[in-house]
């Protein structure tokens, strides 16, 4: 059915995710764009309340991960399974948000928006809806710029909203793409401290970032991608710089004509 | 009492300018949410395009029954939507992108549609259906004008929040609306896009005899675009729409009887006329706040 996606490098020996129970369980996924894997026969489980940071060169294929879990990337091969009830109760943040933000919206609408799942298009936002949202922005350091114009905001203070907008959605699993990009130290201190407090109310979150001391310090899980699945399990082990090595050799051997993959789907 | 004349009196002694009146008015009321949502989904060349492709539904229908309301109405209707769509699929499966083919298609639409209608009509009937006329405003158009701005205020009513959500970010709604199906059509969004291109295409055509085809967009667009530089908030840009479009209407047609000029191009030229005043004066992003600031708050 599907056609064969090119074969790059055959797949690493799988490292397997610490014990518990899976809230998403990858199979043998691969992502691929023109046959090209981006990601490329993985296989593991995030499990129910873990942290993990999703590590890997730009190309690896975190962000495609990351999209064909939500179902915005097409899965070539392979298949991705939730915990019960749990495939629509996704938070997902993209790294490029497609957001008009010289539209004229307030600060308290964004926030808003995170109750579509409760309310949809015609549901009636509760003066309890209302208070979550509020502490919403309370939570991400918006308090007193709810009626402001989004125009008005900075990037790291848009970043704070969406964030905010996350908190309100209160899903179970939330996946973050490169949600520390292009923002201040202190904006980041702040919404790391978010996301480490989500995981400790029990919610699965990835994150897909680039700061290497950062996936080490706060996060206790890591999974590490260069197109082919390198190392998945504590951060420590993951990001050691044999793992490192493979991915940055991995990096630089991508071709344009690679045969193709002959490795079951 | 000059002011009487001006004002007022063309529309106590004529029975025609009142009932043109009350068409622009209705069309007014419909301008403020598709007006306002052309302004903010940055589709106002995508509704000038969809009025010129009015144009050939309307000629097939007078070429068939003749000056007919309603079969002209609903040539228009499908010419129309199935243009939009058309530039839609071809964006989609070919190169070009969406502009190029909206420019293919409305090129084709108006050429052809002029073609029918001076075969198979008189010059006079060609102005009346490009550009309006007052006398053209009989009891039926005028239900068809006050039938579409009922229609479309219900509507947006219910499409509204999922049309806005779409509008400021669509990613969001493919995952929170759509679960995992991974396609990107459908959804909540898709369906309140198509609804709103439905709407747009039954205004342009209710303002078919009162505006014309090629000028009924004018009072959808100008004032939301004029309206865009003062309102802050998107039921204020709606409302603001609405107030510049019936200023335009009612300016529009004391200056087309006075100087016996059609309609349409009269109330577009006032519309017009706000748009550029605004440009200027606008207090967001108008020209003179930006090129005369305010000094600059202490923090």
């Amino acid at each position: 059915m599907n056609v064969a996606h090119l074969k790059h490098v055959h797949p690493a020996p799988m490292h397997v995710a610490a014990e518990g129970p899976a809230a998403i369980s990858v199979c043998n996924l691969t992502v691929a764009y023109n046959r090209h894997p981006a990601v490329h026969h993985l296989t593991g489980q995030f499990r129910e309340g873990s942290l993990t940071a999703l590590c890997g060169p730009n190309g690896g294929g975190k962000s495609s991960l990351l999209k064909a879990i939500v179902g915005l990337a097409p899965i070539a091969s392979g298949h991705v399974d939730f915990a019960a009830d749990r495939k629509r109760a996704i938070a997902y943040l993209p790294q490029v948000v497609e957001v008009d933000r010289g539209f004229p919206l307030k600060v308290l609408d964004v926030a808003d928006l995170g109750h579509w799942r409760r309310a949809g298009a015609f549901g009636r936002l509760t003066a309890a809806h209302r208070k979550q949202s509020l502490a919403a922005l309370a939570a991400v350091g918006l308090q007193g710029l709810e009626q402001r114009p989004i125009e008005a905001l900075s990037v790291g203070q848009f970043q704070r909203l969406l964030f905010a907008r996350l908190i309100v959605e209160d899903a179970p699993i939330i996946l973050l793409d490169e949600p520390f990009n292009a923002i201040d130290q202190r904006t980041t201190e702040d919404l790391l401290r978010l996301v480490v407090g989500w995981s400790v109310e029990g919610r699965t979150v990835v994150a897909a970032i680039h700061d290497l001391d950062m996936a080490r310090r706060a996060f206790p899980e890591a999974l590490l991608i260069a197109r082919e699945p390198i190392a998945w399990g504590a951060a420590r082990d993951v990001l050691d710089d044999a793992h490192l090595a493979r991915a940055r050799a991995l990096a630089e051997g991508w071709l344009e004509n690679a045969p193709v993959c002959e490795v079951p789907a | 009492m000059a002011l009487h004349d001006l004002l007022i009196a063309p529309f106590s002694e004529f029975a025609f300018m009142r009932r043109a009146l009350i068409a622009c008015i209705a069309i007014s009321l419909s301008a403020g949410p598709i007006g306002s949502f052309l302004v903010l989904r940055r589709m106002s060349l995508m509704g000038d395009a969809m009025s010129h492709a009015v144009l050939p539904g309307v000629a097939l229908g007078f070429l068939f029954f003749g000056l007919d309301l309603w079969s002209m109405a609903l040539g228009g209707l499908v010419a129309s939507l199935a243009v939009a769509l058309l530039a839609g699929v071809v964006s989609r499966v070919t190169p070009l992108k969406e502009d190029t083919s909206l420019a293919g298609f409305y090129l084709i639409s108006i050429a052809s549609g002029v073609l029918i209608i001076s075969l198979h009509g008189s010059n006079v009937d060609l102005m009346h259906i490009l550009f309006g006329s007052l006398l053209g405003v009989d009891d039926r158009s005028l239900l068809l004008v006050a039938g579409a701005a009922t229609l479309t205020l219900f509507a947006f009513a219910v499409i509204y929040r999922p049309l806005v959500v779409e509008c400021f970010d669509p990613g969001f709604l493919r995952v929170a609306a759509g679960g995992r199906s991974g396609s990107a059509i459908g959804g909540p969004g898709a369906v309140a896009h198509l609804v709103f291109l439905v709407l747009v295409v039954v205004n342009l055509v209710a303002g078919m005899q009162a505006l014309g085809t090629l000028m009924s967009v004018g009072l959808l667009l100008l004032p939301a675009a004029a309206a865009r530089l003062w309102a802050g908030s998107v039921g204020g840009l709606m409302l603001t729409t609405s107030g510049i479009a019936m200023a335009a209407s009612l300016l529009g047609l004391v200056l087309s009887y006075h100087v016996n000029a059609p309609s349409g191009p009269a109330i577009v030229l006032v519309a017009g006329f706000f748009y550029i005043a605004s440009l200027a004066f606008g207090q967001r992003g108008g020209l003179v706040r930006r090129y005369l600031p305010r000094r600059h708050l202490a923090h």
